[in-house]
C-alpha cells in the first residue's frame, strides 16, 4: 500500500492526533528519503536544515573521537524524530547521524517549516509543544544515564 | 482492680523464709537458676543458688541516661525495676555458633552447632520482660523458618516472674498493657508482700503471693511449702499494683504514635534527635525485643572455620549495607529506622508492637534520649524534652 | 508471588549444604555464572525470582538470585557480580570448588499465572540474572503458543551485556528481545539509550500486560513510571527489590524496608503507591 506524504506525516507520532490540515501544511515542505546502511545523514558542524521523521530502520547519533571509533550516544528507531538543531539559531548539527541499516524517513525542509510556523502561530505553538515533549523525554533519559546506574559502585 | 474468685483459688502464699525451697525445687528439676544480683553497681541476672544471694534492700533510681543503686537497709528482696539484662539473652544469646567446618578429604565436613538447650530458670523476671519474650517468640519461632536454637532454649526456660511494686521513672508498661501485674506468660508469678523495714530483722509477715501460669509452674508450686491465700493477701497485691500503676507515667497511645510516626517520615525532628544520638546502639542491645543478628566466618590456618551469629544493631552503618553502600547513612535515618520499626512497622511484620515499655533504652542511652517522648513529639501527639539528660 | 514453604521442624535453617562448582562461565569482566551440583543432600528446587544464600567458606554468605529455572539435573545456577568479599570469592571459584547453599528463600515472579496475555520484562545490569529463569519459562511457553514475551535489557556498555547465550535462546524461541546501553563504540548493533526508551516501540498491549522489573532501584522506579505512563496497571507490575539480606529466613532483621522484610515479603513485590513512597523517602 502506497501512502501519501500527508498520510505518512499524520501517522508519525510527532504529528499524530493533530488536526488534518496540519499534515497537509507540513507535507508542503516534505519529501520522502532513503539512506543506505552506514550512510552519514548529517554531520557535526554542518548547517541544520532538515527535520527527519523516521519511518523504518535505526539511526545512531555519534560523537567523533581522536584515535577511537566514534561513540554512539543514542540510537533512534522508527517513530522517532531525528534532528532539532534546525529549530533555533545558529542552525548547526551538534552530532553525526548515521544510518544503521536501510533507513526510510520523511525529510522536512526546516526553512519552509519555520516560515509556516511564523506565519501560523497556532501551528507553530503545536509544533513546539510536540518538539518539546520529545526533547524533554530525551533530556530526562540522558540525565538518568548520567547516573551510571549499572556502574561498578554508585558514588 | 477486680478480683476474680478464681484468683484466690489459684494463689498460694510462700513465706519469704521459705524462698530457698523454690531454688531447691528448680535445682532438683535440673534447672540452672539465674536471679538478680549486683554486679558493677547494676542489677544483673546472675547464677544463684538461694535467697540469701538476692540483693536485699537494694533499690534503683533510673532516669533518662542514668541508673543508680542505693541500699535502703530494708529486707525487700525484689525492690528494683529492670536492669540491663532481659530474657532476650536466654532466647537469643549475644554470641552463638552456627556451624563448624573442617577440611575432610578434599571436601569440608560441616557440623551444625547443636541446638539442644540446657534447662534455665530465671527468678525475678518482670511482667514487661515476659511480654517481650512473647514478642521475641513470634519473631524467632513463629515464622516460616523457626530458629531451632531459640525454640529449644524457650522450651527449656522456666520463668518465675515478679510483679512490680517499685517501678522506675522510665517505666511505661501501663501504656502497652504489659505491667505492672502479669496475667499470663510466666511459669510462676509472684508478688512480694510486706517486706520488713530492716534487713536481718524479724521477717514477720514477709511473704510472696504465688500463682502458676503453666503446667510446669503448677508442678513446681505444688512442691513448695505454701499456704492458702487470704482475701487480705489479695487486697495487699491489689493495693501494691494500684500504687505502682499510679506511679508509672502514662505515655501517648502507642497506636496513635505509630500512625503519627509513619506520617512524619520526613519531619525535621529526626535531624534534631540525630544531633544528640551517638549511634552507639546501646538502646538496641538492652532492648528486650531487638533481635538483629549478623553472621561472621572465622577460619584458622588449618582450614577449620567457625561460623558465628551475634547480636547486631540497626545503628551500625553497615546494617543496611548494599553493593552501592549503606542505605541508611545518616544517624537520623538510622534512628528513624529504629523508632519506626520498634513502634510502628513491627506491627505489620509480626502482628505485635515491638515495644513493651520497659524503659531500658531510655535509661541506658548515654545521652538520655527518651524514645517514647521523642516519638510522641514527632508524631505530633506530645511534647518531647528538648534535652533528655538529667 | 508465593512464599517459600516452611522448613521442616528442627532444620538448622542457617546451615548450608555442600555443593560443588561444576561449570563456570564468565559473562562480563565482573560477572560470572556458576552451576552448582549437590555433594549429597540438595536444597529444594527454587522458583524463578527466589534466591539462595551462598557461602564462600571462610569468607561469608551472600544472597544471590537463581539465574535459571530448575531442571532435571538438580543443579542450581547463579549469576554473580564481583562486588564484595563473598561475591569475589564466589566469582573466582573454579570447577570442583565447594560452595555452601541454603534456600530457596523469598517470593518469586509468579510465572505460573503468566503467559496468557503479554509479558514485558525490564532488566537493568545484573538485574537480568533474577529474571532469566522467568524468561526461560515464558520462552518455553511461547514456543508452544503461550502469550507474547518482550524483554528490554539495559546495560552500561556492550561489554557489560550478560547472559548472551540466553538472549540468543530467547530470541530463537520467539521472544522479542531489545538491548540498549548507555554508550557504545560505533559498530554496536544494539540500541544506545535508556531502557525505558525501548518500551514504547516493543508493541505490547498495556492493558493486558504483566511487567517484571529488576535492576538498580532508581532504574526500577523510572521503569515502573514509564510502564504505568504507557497504560500498564500498577498492580500488574512486579519488581524485585534488594536490601541487606544476611539470613533469608526473616530472623536477622537486616532487610528492612518500612513494613517489609524483603527476604520474606520480597524480593518480588507487586507495585503499589506505598512502595513508591517507601522507595523515594529519604533513607540516607
Amino acid at each position: 500500500m502506497i501512502q501519501t506524504l500527508p498520510e505518512l506525516i499524520a501517522a508519525h507520532p510527532l504529528f499524530a492526533g493533530l488536526p488534518g490540515d496540519v499534515a497537509e501544511l507540513v507535507a508542503g515542505c516534505a519529501r520522502t528519503v532513503a539512506f543506505g546502511p552506514g550512510r552519514l545523514i548529517f554531520s557535526e558542524g554542518e548547517r541544520a536544515e532538515t527535520l527527519y521523521l523516521l519511518r523504518r530502520g535505526r539511526v545512531a547519533l555519534e560523537v567523533r573521537r581522536p584515535g577511537k571509533a566514534p561513540l554512539m550516544v543514542e540510537t533512534l528507531s522508527a517513530g522517532a524524530l531525528l534532528g532539532w538543531s534546525w529549530l533555533l539559531p545558529p542552525y548547526r548539527w551538534h552530532l553525526d547521524a548515521r544510518a544503521l541499516g536501510t533507513v526510510l524517513a520523511v525529510a522536512i525542509d526546516a526553512d519552509c517549516l519555520r516560515a509556516k510556523a511564523d506565519k501560523d502561530p497556532e501551528f507553530g505553538y503545536r509544533l513546539l509543544q510536540r518538539m518539546s515533549a520529545v526533547i524533554v523525554d530525551r533530556l530526562q533519559a540522558t540525565r538518568f544515564r548520567l547516573l551510571d546506574l549499572y556502574g561498578a559502585v554508585a558514588p | 482492680m477486680r478480683l476474680d474468685p478464681p484468683f484466690l483459688a489459684s494463689a498460694r502464699v510462700l513465706a519469704a523464709g521459705e524462698l530457698d525451697t523454690l531454688f531447691a525445687a528448680l535445682a532438683a528439676r535440673g534447672y540452672e537458676t539465674l536471679a538478680p544480683g549486683v554486679r558493677d553497681g547494676v542489677i544483673r541476672l546472675v547464677p544463684a543458688s538461694g535467697a540469701a544471694e538476692l540483693p536485699a534492700g537494694m533499690h534503683d533510681r533510673q532516669a533518662p541516661g542514668s541508673y543508680a543503686l542505693e541500699d535502703g537497709g530494708d529486707g525487700e528482696l525484689f525492690g528494683y525495676a529492670v536492669g540491663p539484662d532481659s530474657l532476650k539473652g536466654q532466647l537469643l544469646p549475644p554470641h552463638q555458633s552456627v556451624l563448624r567446618a573442617t577440611p575432610d578429604e578434599g571436601g569440608l565436613r560441616i557440623e551444625p552447632a547443636p541446638t539442644e538447650a540446657a534447662r534455665v530458670a530465671v527468678v525475678g523476671a518482670r511482667p514487661c520482660e515476659v511480654a517481650a519474650t512473647t514478642v521475641l517468640e513470634r519473631v524467632l519461632i513463629g515464622g516460616a523458618y523457626p530458629d531451632p536454637g531459640a525454640a529449644a532454649r524457650r522450651k527449656a526456660l522456666f520463668v518465675v516472674a515478679l510483679e512490680c511494686r517499685r517501678p522506675a521513672t522510665t517505666c511505661r508498661c501501663t501504656s502497652f498493657g504489659t505491667g505492672p501485674g502479669l496475667e499470663h506468660g510466666a511459669d510462676l508469678v509472684m508478688i512480694e508482700l510486706d517486706p520488713p523495714p530492716k534487713r536481718g530483722g524479724d521477717p514477720g509477715a514477709h511473704r510472696f503471693l504465688v500463682r502458676a501460669q503453666s503446667p510446669a509452674g503448677a508442678e513446681v508450686l505444688a512442691a513448695l511449702p505454701t499456704s492458702e491465700a487470704t482475701r487480705r493477701d489479695a487486697d495487699r497485691r491489689r493495693d501494691a499494683l494500684g500504687a505502682a500503676t499510679r506511679a508509672i507515667a502514662a505515655s501517648s497511645n502507642p497506636e496513635v504514635v505509630a500512625r503519627g510516626l509513619l506520617g512524619h517520615i520526613e519531619a525535621p525532628g529526626w535531624e534534631e534527635i540525630a544531633s544528640r544520638c551517638l549511634s552507639c546502639g546501646n538502646c538496641t542491645m538492652v532492648c528486650p525485643t531487638c533481635f538483629c543478628t549478623e553472621v561472621r566466618d572465622r577460619s584458622d590456618l588449618s582450614g577449620t572455620l567457625e561460623r558465628e551469629r551475634r547480636w547486631s544493631s540497626c545503628f551500625e552503618v553497615g546494617h543496611s549495607l548494599l553493593t552501592s553502600g549503606p542505605v541508611r547513612r545518616s544517624v537520623a535515618a538510622r534512628y528513624r529506622q529504629w523508632a519506626t520499626h520498634k513502634l510502628a512497622t513491627w506491627q505489620t511484620q509480626f502482628g505485635t508492637t515491638g515495644c513493651v515499655g520497659c524503659g531500658r533504652c531510655v535509661t541506658w542511652c548515654p545521652v538520655g534520649i527518651d524514645l517514647g517522648a521523642e516519638a510522641a513529639a514527632l508524631a505530633g501527639t506530645g511534647a518531647a524534652s528538648r534535652r533528655g539528660t538529667t | 508471588m508465593t512464599n517459600a514453604s516452611s522448613a521442616p521442624a528442627g532444620t538448622p535453617v542457617l546451615v548450608p549444604l555442600a555443593y560443588r562448582v561444576v561449570a563456570r562461565r564468565h559473562e562480563t569482566a565482573d560477572v560470572t555464572t556458576l552451576r552448582l551440583s549437590p555433594v549429597a543432600d540438595a536444597v529444594a528446587p527454587g522458583r524463578p525470582g527466589q534466591f539462595n544464600m551462598l557461602s564462600a567458606f571462610g569468607v561469608g554468605e551472600a544472597a544471590i538470585s537463581l539465574s535459571a529455572a530448575p531442571d532435571a539435573t538438580g543443579e542450581v545456577q547463579h549469576t554473580i557480580r564481583d562486588v564484595g568479599p563473598v561475591s569475589h570469592a564466589l566469582c573466582t571459584s573454579a570447577p570442583g570448588d565447594l560452595v555452601g547453599v541454603r534456600g530457596p528463600f523469598g517470593t518469586d515472579w509468579g510465572v505460573d499465572d503468566l503467559g496468557y496475555g503479554d509479558t514485558v520484562v525490564v532488566a537493568g545490569g545484573i538485574g537480568l540474572a533474577p529474571l532469566a529463569g522467568a524468561i526461560d519459562v515464558l520462552a518455553e511457553r511461547r514456543r508452544y503458543g503461550g502469550g507474547r514475551v518482550f524483554v528490554a535489557v539495559g546495560a552500561r556498555n556492550p561489554d557489560q551485556v550478560m547472559l548472551r547465550a540466553e538472549l540468543g535462546r530467547w530470541l530463537a524461541a520467539g521472544v522479542r528481545v531489545r538491548v540498549t546501553v548507555d554508550a557504545a563504540p560505533a559498530g554496536f548493533t544494539g540500541g544506545v539509550g535508556l531502557v525505558t526508551q525501548l518500551l514504547p516501540g516493543l508493541g505490547f498491549d498495556p492493558a493486558r500486560t504483566t511487567a517484571l522489573v529488576c535492576g538498580p532501584e532508581v532504574m526500577i522506579r523510572f521503569s515502573v513510571r514509564a510502564l504505568v505512563d504507557l497504560g500498564v496497571p500498577p498492580g500488574a507490575v512486579r519488581v524485585s527489590l534488594e536490601r541487606n539480606m544476611q539470613c533469608g529466613t526473616a530472623l536477622c532483621g537486616h532487610c528492612q524496608l518500612g513494613p517489609l522484610l524483603l527476604c520474606r515479603d520480597g524480593p518480588v513485590v507487586t507495585w503499589n503507591d506505598e512502595l513508591a513512597t517507601l522507595l523515594t523517602e529519604n533513607e540516607r
